[in-house]
């Protein structure tokens, strides 16, 4: 640093060659291997000559179905990275013991924890579940897009964008080796002086517009949108979970945005919210992050417990039991989630009146969930189930989380949670909602809604190799670790002294293996199903019988949705329709009304992620330049008025005819 | 629902028209940033006492200045719903002339909260002296980006107005604006009480 | 059950895009003025009262200028940003009241266990906490 020049300094920042990590030899390897993947990826694309088509049908694509089927991609991908973390870290505590000191140095293993949080928390679950909704809701309720689909296209770029940002640590500079949520003092300036806490903060908070942006956009879109008919107790159980997501996104986001920024302000300008000089109280960061992180949970849970609700019920050929006792319980979580908060640090100090009253709050929370899960329960109750793949994902969750969610009201009460915070116990706990719950729920509704995505299903034989491997690897990865946990094993530990504490290590990393394997067997579901598609191919877009009015639609759906928007009279529309043999209109097609596409998203975003770069490495004038461009391209891009136009009837005519056709065919 | 031939399953005419939710989002969005300074409120709240033996609200604070502050954006809020009223008898140089006021309302507003800061640095009392202080500038300081960027979405909205006229989509934004300059007095009203009147108090 | 579609139908119709509809909630002159007088005279008052040290008692000032503030912020909403239980079929003022009990929470609950945190982990007075370096 001495050496570098005064001009250098200014231009390039903190950013020099030394942050390119050439001496590490597992990041060089994963970066090679990255390369090479990434190149082969690029040249396939331009062998293909599929850039053009990449470019004007996805990336600047305002259609809601394709957005949503991106970010399940990017969650997908995410999925992968956060995985290689996990494994990673198995493989390390399963080994260091005693003299040996494993393969990760501290610093990486550290680096390596807190960023298998962020992604999997933000990049994995965060897009899935926004993906899921943002495919399936607008159909469910009968609408052509969502309310403002330019949003929902920035949106999407601004969450690649972070996720971006995050993947870039990887080889220029280093992560945040502080914990998912980046507890001050540690993650200020004193302690972690470089890029890493950095590039979290600023790949959050880039994330988090586009999350808090498809928030309000699809609460707007529930609101206002919905078919003519659908009163709000005859929506869809899964339109009305994401309903409540999506408020606790719009109420919960803020206040990250908020912590991140006065974490900044603390690393940027020298200030003292968190500091322990000067009055600042470090323990207000740890209050004010879980007023956002419980509500968070929520977000990521209740939209699966939705995709539950609707697989239950399709595949047991049955109404939902108990509809109405699910949305009350579904709204009461959501508001009960801002008043628990406290559970995550009762150690801190707080007293006996505060921590009583938080956990209480936190066990009264386990009554509407089961609730839901007796509802679930009552649906299969002397219905015809059809063990498809979605169904096997929904019961394994409930197997699962049932036994997850006892372990949360065990570290509710207070007192057993000054013997188990911090612990391996901990850790095992939300794994197994999270695994058991979202990932779970999340892989039920891509193995539900694929063949409406995609025209065809999913291959069911690998679907269930994929399932087995996933269910045994998770009770083999983590019941070591509620053992563990209760023998006094902290988390976050890269090395052990006591041997006896081995074995259990090594019976998680084989369980760790076992989800490897279903990982790769989904995968390879993905391919064996891409080229079988003829004989999976699903004519009818009613591929599993289902009650709501997204199979009434071909599979996949046309660009507008729905030629006529349908009439709704009863809770399961398409069900009803079906029932009462209403016939799909043939003639009389009208214009339809459709927003335009457009690049401004993907520019716009992408210009936010070189202003976080640049701050990321104090690189001054980039920051200045790109937040100039970013202000000024938002406001060029809001004189473009121009921005829809009809599809005329003539095309509606010759799409719904071909379906038509098809349907013919079928009968 | 007796009569089952007399159900219609689909709109045939296209008669139903998705509402438009641009106000409503709009309003979530303010939802979520009141959020946000509830969080800088709750900052100041926690923090507001800690001087660390630097200057406190007595001294730093000066009731006159944050009065004319207060009335500046009070008036621009007053002319503001003076552009709106123009704006629904459909005058566009009238919404125009009253917009450019506001405007100048709000660059007051902010020319003084800036003065204000440069005087409490000039004294020493610089955000970085102790936890009050940051929490002192970043929620004023907060309140005050807002400002200025609702003045350049002012003036862009001018800029539109004075070449497409009142359109709906132009009037659907000023509307939008509106909202947000009503919204961030409603938040001054906290600032001024919470910060100010109560700091003095202390 | 039919009159309650009819009724949503029709007000699907009429609430088109390119009608009125969206930019309904101007208020009126009247309205503005009033809510301009209400509030510069609940902004008039707190002020007169802690710049003029009229009441002895800080905390009985306090409890004052708050409810000023609160009533302050309610005249607000009604009359400039023409809150009702109406506008957007309620979802305006359902938002509103959330959000409220939320900055409710979120204000009272860090007060309440910060206060309880200060108490239990940093035992000093207060006088010791303004003067600590």
């Amino acid at each position: 640093m001495d050496q570098r020049s005064e001009l250098m300094h200014t231009l390039f920042g903190r950013l020099s060659w030394e942050a390119v990590p050439l001496h590490e030899p597992i990041l060089l390897i994963t970066f090679i291997v990255t390369a090479i993947l990434g190149m082969s990826l690029l040249g396939y694309i331009s062998y293909a000559r599929k850039w053009s088509y990449l470019y004007h049908e996805w990336f600047c694509s305002i259609d809601h179905k394709k957005i949503g089927m991106m970010y399940i991609v990017l969650g997908l991908v995410m999925l992968l990275r956060g995985f290689a973390d996990a494994i990673m870290m198995r493989m390390q505590q399963a080994m260091s013991f005693g003299d040996s000191v494993g393969y990760l140095p501290p610093h990486h293993y550290d680096q390596i924890f807190t960023a298998h949080g962020v992604i999997m928390i933000f990049f994995v679950a965060m897009p899935l579940v926004t993906g899921l909704m943002n495919y399936v809701v607008p159909l469910q309720i009968g609408a052509r897009d969502v309310a403002f689909p330019f949003l929902n296209n920035f949106s999407f770029w601004m969450t690649a964008a972070g996720a971006v940002l995050v993947m870039m640590s990887l080889f220029v500079g280093e992560f945040a080796r502080t914990g998912w949520l980046a507890y001050p003092p540690l993650s200020g300036p004193a302690y972690s002086p470089d890029v890493g806490v950095d590039y979290y903060i600023w790949s959050l908070q880039i994330a988090g517009v586009g999350t808090l942006l498809s928030g309000v956009n699809l609460l707007a879109t529930i609101i206002k949108m919905r078919a003519p008919g659908m009163g709000l107790m005859k929506m869809p159980i899964f339109t009305w979970t994401a309903l409540c997501t999506n408020v606790l996104i719009v109420a919960a986001f803020p206040v990250l945005t908020a912590v991140l920024v006065l974490l900044s302000l603390d690393r940027y300008a020298g200030m003292n919210f968190f500091s322990n000089d000067f009055g600042g109280n470090a323990m207000m960061y740890v209050n004010l992050i879980w007023i956002w992180g419980h509500p968070e949970v929520y977000i990521l849970i209740l939209p699966v417990f939705g995709v539950f609700s609707e697989v239950v019920s399709t595949f047991s050929g049955k109404r939902l039991f108990g509809y109405a006792s699910m949305v009350y319980a579904t709204v009461v979580i959501t508001i009960l989630s801002y008043l628990v908060w406290l559970h995550h640090f009762f150690t801190m100090g707080s007293g006996a009146s505060v921590n009583s009253f938080f956990g209480i709050t936190t066990m009264i929370i386990s009554i509407p969930t089961g609730a839901k899960m007796f509802n679930w329960l009552f649906t299969m109750y002397r219905g015809r189930i059809r063990f498809e793949v979605p169904m096997l994902w929904t019961m394994g969750f409930m197997f699962t989380f049932v036994i997850g969610g006892m372990t949360g009201v065990l570290l509710a009460v207070p007192p057993a949670d000054f013997v188990l915070h911090n612990s391996l116990f901990l850790v095992a706990h939300f794994h197994n909602v999270i695994i058991g719950g979202v990932v779970f729920g999340v892989f039920a509704g891509i193995n539900f809604w694929f063949p409406k995505a995609t025209g065809f299903k999913l291959d069911p034989f690998w679907g269930k190799v994929s399932f087995w491997f996933w269910l045994s690897g998770f009770w083999f990865a983590f019941m070591p670790l509620y053992v563990l946990g209760l023998m006094g094993v902290t988390r976050r530990l890269s090395h052990f002294e006591d041997p006896s504490l081995q074995i259990w290590f090594q019976i998680a990393a084989f369980g760790a293996l076992l989800i490897l394997f279903g990982i790769i067997a989904m995968l390879v579901q993905i391919v064996v199903s891409i080229r079988n598609r003829e004989a999976l191919r699903d004519h009818t877009g009613d591929p599993w019988n289902g009650r709501t009015l997204e199979w009434s639609t071909s599979s996949p759906p046309p660009a507008y949705n729905f030629a006529f928007t349908p009439n709704v009279h009863e809770q399961d529309a398409w069900w009803d329709m079906k029932a009462r043999g209403s016939q799909r209109p043939t003639a009389g097609f009208i214009p339809i009304h459709m927003p335009k596409n457009t690049a401004a998203g993907l520019v716009l975003a992408g210009i936010a992620m070189i202003c976080g770069f640049a701050l990321i490495w104090h690189i001054w004038w980039l920051a200045g330049v790109s937040f100039a461009c970013l202000i000024g391209g938002a406001i060029y891009h809001s004189f473009n008025y121009d921005r829809d136009f009809h599809i005329p009837a003539d095309e509606v005519r010759v799409v719904e005819n071909q379906r038509s056709r098809q349907l013919a065919l079928q009968a | 629902m007796s009569a089952d031939e007399a159900i219609s399953y689909y709109d045939m005419k296209g008669e139903h028209h998705p509402e438009n939710g641009t106000m409503l989002g709009f309003w979530l969005y303010l939802m979520s940033d009141c959020l946000v300074f509830a969080v800088l409120f709750a900052m100041y709240g926690v923090l507001g006492g800690n001087y660390a033996a630097g200057p406190g609200p007595k001294e730093l604070f000066e009731l006159p200045v944050v009065a004319v502050n207060t009335s500046m954006l009070l008036f621009s809020s007053i002319t503001y719903g003076f552009a709106m009223l123009e704006m629904a008898r459909n005058r566009k140089s009238a919404t125009l002339s009253w917009l450019a006021i506001t405007g100048l309302f709000g660059a007051a507003f902010v020319g003084l909260e800036l003065h204000e800061f440069a005087h409490l640095i000039s004294e020493g009392a610089v955000p970085q002296r102790s936890a009050f202080l940051s929490s002192f500038f970043t929620l004023v300081g907060t309140h005050g980006l807002h400002v200025s960027f609702g003045i350049v979405w002012l003036v862009t909205l001018m800029v539109q107005v004075g070449k497409g006229g009142l359109t709906v989509e132009n009037r659907r934004r000023l509307s939008c604006l509106s909202l947000f300059w009503h919204f961030l007095d409603v938040v001054w009203i906290g600032v001024f009480t919470f910060v100010y009147l109560m700091g003095v108090l202390r | 059950m039919s009159a309650a579609h009819d009724e949503h139908d029709a007000r699907h119709v009429h609430g088109h895009d390119r009608g009125h509809g969206e930019a309904e909630a101007h208020g009126s002159f009247k309205a503005y003025m009033t809510g301009f007088v209400l509030s510069v005279v609940l902004t008039a008052i707190p002020f007169w009262l802690v710049m003029g040290g009229v009441i002895a008692d800080k905390q009985v000032t306090t409890l004052i200028i708050m409810a000023f503030a609160v009533v302050q912020i309610f005249v607000h909403m009604i009359y400039f940003l023409h809150m009702n239980t109406s506008s957007e079929g309620g979802w305006n003022m359902l938002a509103l009241i959330f959000t409220l009990v939320l900055v409710v929470i979120t204000l009272s609950g860090s007060l309440w266990v910060m206060y309880h945190m200060n108490a239990n982990m940093m035992p000093m007075s207060v006088h010791d906490m303004r003067n600590m370096p």
